[in-house]
């Protein structure tokens, strides 16, 4: 969808700390359909990365092919981007993380991109535990191609075609959970309240956070028997909490009565407040995590917000122990060894 | 019986079962008639397999140089019961037959044209070694110290080398020299004046170096600053990875924290290989992945992605046995056309092809140069023989103030100067080369987004057919540029008149060279020319012109290089004539002779003596 938007815009609009308008994280306009859950995504990303107070220019946003991977054209404009191959934004991602340990790294993906062509990749980066913010735009549909059944359609949902579809969906975040990532949420684009503090805890988070967003396809699954419909899932929502994200060097105001709370430290300093709905929900326990998914799906809910974190787990860095240093500024003095080695090296294959 | 009697020139086999242990003995020898300073080199012919399987090591050993292939076997040490009968005929007459006697030859070992020479290889490590692990590797080592005897090489030569491996663990060189001198005792005892074969020292190799073409090209890429590197294990390539970490961890330690100045990760697949390194690359890293076949057919996609969006990439195919899994442990020069026009479109890529490992390590280093000046991908096209075979081969060399050519890359500073509006896929200086930018470098200036979509001179998505043609006509002023910065061939020029030519590549030209020096001495000068680069450059072009009969050497089926040429350079097919080894084994100089002579398209002043046939294995 093709539109002007207007260049004006209220002369007092409000600064972040870092002294940037939301203005300053916006991109192109979105040329997806009127009314898709993807913009919305889209703005809840602006909105934490403004709330954040991030430099536009230190975020890198990379993505695969799909809809939801038009995305990082519409916002963060300041802000290199990549819009890459199916289903290969995370060996993407993962590569210049390793030229680049500094900057902050949006991963957006879409469930053809992620649950079917992209499944290794997507598997693998977890696994790896690559300090990246996997965002993926989950319609249960591939809409470029008009429609059809992704892998992450519920088994009987049917969109516009009105054939239901016959197997089994797979759950990311449960994958999610299993697989390694440190940090798994689950959103859905209508309930930008909740979206936004789920952002802001991956964009904190050290390690892989992995963001399932529900993001309804308008055009093509939309329909009253799709359970990926709006309609649906704001009937079908169920949440593990409410929460705070409480950045670093931000005063602690909220007083929370002992018990209905749970904290969890990220890495960088920053704390999240989670308001317990049910105490049974411990959220740093992976198989619990994974109950939780599972038992609201017996009945028939989506279970969204926070649904596992651990700030405790080592990066993909840390891991191999490469330097702190990003490894794109290291030049010949760093790198070379030099001719005098070399003739050593040679001798020793004499 | 006419025994074979040459001085530094003949072949030897071993045949051993994979697995036992006999790689490193058989090193053990090659190296010591390195030592000796007569030209060497050794062809591992193995299964893909890790143990229990036949594998062949073929040595061949030739005061002047000519280090190809040369078919036929002079000496045999037979230690595989399993292939003992083929082996055994494999010798030439008046060869020599080495063998285990610790069980008597069966019945059909009947030849009276060649010398047995019966060793009980298995009963002398029995009565020496307890240890049931030393008494397979020892019996190796025995068979090491039979030929010092035979062949006349000095002991102490060998004794020097063990020292030396077992530097650290002296305790394991003790039984190993033990070894060695059962061995050496052996053959004094029973075989005196058997052996008309022998080594003798020469000044032929002085400064040369012994090595796989693997460990250079791994060797190279810690030269040329390659810190980022995503790869999947496969054969023949995985050795070059496993070099590049070793030296890393050599050469790339942060001497205060211990940390690494490199990150290597071993990726799911091919796929994810080369999309760590678009994306290491894309962020200003030097990136590399190493490949065989297989991968290059998992890497096409992204290699267009690559070639379309201008990142640079620096991939290695080291070549074997195809199509598809193929034989994974025998050499070919088979993935040119794959690698050439990898993936969907009109696609084409830079392609470099070293022949020797100072050229594996030199070709290395530049190609990282080349891939970022040109922002493309750039494939270096080895194969099994050169990568996984040691090479005697003039040492590597680094100019110690040589500096990385990072190509057009914009600071922080040039983009806060910069008064126009910069265009990622601009061409400013009519190269065909544009500036491009790191992530991250400056607050407001130079973020652009990268696609694989069609997109304008500013990276933005375009559907407009003019600025999509413009884009990729402007590809091709690009190509002409990598024409003038990649490695030029090597041409020699013998005859002025130009009659003859042969073109060749790669691994071919060992046995090439050896073949038109055959010819020289019978009275026929033919010219020859190394291609080293795609896309061929005006040299090659005025070359095959000026000759009126050519032929391409290659080690493939289809003649991939010759159909390059035609396609590329606008030959009249009919000038080419291939000549095409295709049996998974390094070409030998004699398979080319025959070949050129058999063309029936020359006349030779004086006819030919007969070569030894390279001879199948199996």
């Amino acid at each position: 969808m093709s539109y002007a938007r207007p260049n004006f815009r209220h002369p007092k609009q409000p600064e972040n700390d870092a002294g940037f308008t939301r203005r300053d994280y916006e991109g192109a306009i979105s040329t997806l359909c009127a009314g898709c859950g993807h913009d919305s995504t889209t703005n809840a990303i602006i909105q934490a990365c403004f709330e954040l107070n991030l430099e536009p220019h230190r975020v890198v946003k990379i993505s695969g092919i799909g809809c939801s991977s038009k995305t990082p054209a519409y916002f963060l404009s300041r802000s290199h981007g990549f819009n890459s191959v199916h289903g290969r934004m995370p060996s993407i991602a993962t590569g210049a993380n390793m030229a680049n340990r500094d900057l902050l790294y949006i991963g957006i993906s879409g469930d053809g991109d992620t649950a079917s062509i992209g499944m290794g990749q997507f598997a693998h980066a977890l696994r790896r535990n690559l300090n990246l913010n996997y965002i993926c735009m989950n319609n249960g549909c591939y809409g470029l191609t008009k429609g059809q059944d992704s892998a992450t359609a519920d088994r009987g949902s049917a969109g516009k075609k009105g054939v239901p579809n016959p197997y089994e969906s797979i759950d990311l975040c449960e994958l999610a959970i299993e697989l390694g990532a440190s940090y798994v949420a689950r959103g859905f684009s209508g309930d930008k309240k909740q979206l936004v503090p789920l952002l802001k805890g991956a964009m904190a988070h050290n390690g892989l956070a992995f963001i399932d967003v529900i993001s309804p396809c308008v055009t093509f699954n939309n329909t009253a028997s799709s359970t990926k419909s709006y309609h649906y899932v704001r009937e079908h929502i169920e949440t593990t909490n409410t929460f705070d994200f409480v950045p670093l060097q931000r005063e602690i105001l909220t007083h929370y009565d002992e018990g209905t709370s749970q904290e969890v430290t990220m890495h960088d300093g920053s704390i999240i407040h989670l308001h317990k709905v049910d105490s049974s929900k411990d959220l740093t326990s992976r198989q619990k995590a994974v109950n939780n998914l599972e038992k609201e799906k017996e009945k028939g809910r989506f279970l969204t917000g926070l649904l596992y974190v651990n700030p405790e787990i080592d990066e993909t860095h840390d891991l191999i122990n490469s330097t702190l240093r990003p490894l794109n500024t290291l030049t010949e003095e760093d790198l070379c060894p030099g001719s005098e080695i070399l003739d050593r090296i040679n001798s020793a294959f004499r | 019986m006419n025994k074979i009697e040459r001085i530094n020139d003949f072949v030897i086999r071993f045949c051993n079962v994979n697995g036992s242990g006999s790689a490193s003995a058989n090193n053990l020898f090659a190296k010591a008639i390195f030592r000796l300073g007569v030209p060497v080199s050794p062809k591992n012919i193995f299964p893909s397999n890790i143990q229990g399987l036949p594998t062949w090591y073929e040595v061949r050993v030739n005061e002047e140089g000519f280090l190809g292939r040369r078919g036929g076997i002079d000496i045999t040490v037979a230690v595989n019961r399993q292939t003992l009968f083929g082996d055994y005929q494999d010798v030439l007459p008046g060869g020599y037959f080495i063998y285990d006697s610790t069980k008597p030859l069966p019945e059909k070992f009947q030849r009276d044209d060649i010398s047995e020479i019966g060793i009980p290889l298995t009963s002398l490590c029995n009565e020496a070694f307890s240890n049931p692990k030393l008494r397979q590797l020892l019996k190796n080592i025995i068979y090491v110290g039979v030929l010092s005897f035979l062949l006349d090489i000095d002991l102490s030569i060998l004794t020097g080398s063990i020292k030396k491996q077992f530097k650290k663990k002296p305790k394991l060189a003790e039984p190993n020299i033990q070894a060695l001198e059962i061995g050496f005792s052996y053959a004094r005892d029973h075989y005196p004046d058997t052996c008309r074969i022998s080594v003798r020292k020469s000044d032929k190799l002085t400064n040369e170096i012994m090595m796989d073409g693997n460990s250079a090209f791994g060797l190279g890429a810690v030269y040329a600053g390659a810190t980022v590197t995503g790869w999947y294990p496969i054969t023949p390539s995985t050795s070059i990875i496993e070099a590049f970490e070793r030296y890393t961890n050599m050469y790339r330690i942060e001497e205060e924290t211990g940390r690494k100045k490199v990150a290597i990760i071993q990726a799911e697949d091919e796929l994810a290989a080369i999309g760590i390194v678009i994306g290491g690359s894309w962020n200003g890293a030097r990136s590399f992945t190493a490949t065989s076949g297989p991968g290059i057919s998992l890497m096409s996609e992204l290699l267009g992605l690559a070639y379309f969006a201008e990142i640079p990439v620096v991939l290695v195919d080291v070549q074997r046995t195809g199509p598809s899994t193929g034989m994974p442990t025998r050499t070919q020069q088979s993935d040119l056309l794959a690698c050439a026009y990898a993936s969907h479109g009109d696609t084409k890529h830079i392609l470099l092809f070293p022949c020797d490992p100072r050229e594996c390590f030199e070709f290395g280093a530049d190609a990282f140069d080349l891939a970022e000046r040109l922002q493309t991908p750039v494939i270096v096209m080895s194969d099994l023989d050169l990568g996984m075979n040691d090479h005697v081969s003039a040492p590597m060399q680094w100019e110690s103030d040589r500096k990385y050519d990072r190509g057009k890359v914009l600071s922080a500073d040039d983009l806060e100067n910069m008064q126009e509006k910069w265009g990622r896929y601009l061409d400013v200086d009519g190269d065909g080369i544009c500036y491009r930018t790191i992530p991250g470098s400056h607050p407001t200036k130079g973020a652009y987004f990268t696609r694989g979509t069609s997109h304008n001179q500013y990276a933005a998505y375009t559907e407009e057919s003019s600025e999509y043609e413009a884009n990729m006509k402007r590809l091709l002023v690009k190509w002409q540029t990598a024409r003038t910065l990649i490695p030029s061939p090597r041409i020699k020029i013998r005859d002025p008149e130009y009659t003859i030519g042969l073109l060749f590549y790669g691994t071919s030209t060992h046995a090439a060279y050896e073949s038109i020096s055959r010819f020289s001495r019978n009275g026929l000068e033919i010219n020859s020319l190394r291609v080293r680069a795609f896309p061929f450059q005006d040299e090659v072009i005025e070359f095959i012109n000026q000759h009126s009969i050519l032929f391409v050497i290659e080690q493939n089926r289809d003649g991939q290089l010759r159909t390059m040429l035609i396609n590329e350079c606008e030959i009249d097919p009919a000038k080419l004539q291939s000549i095409l080894n295709i049996d998974g084994l390094p070409i030998a100089a004699s398979f080319i002779t025959d070949a050129i002579q058999g063309s029936n398209l020359i006349t030779i002043p004086e006819s030919l003596q007969k070569q030894n046939k390279p001879g199948g294995k199996q």
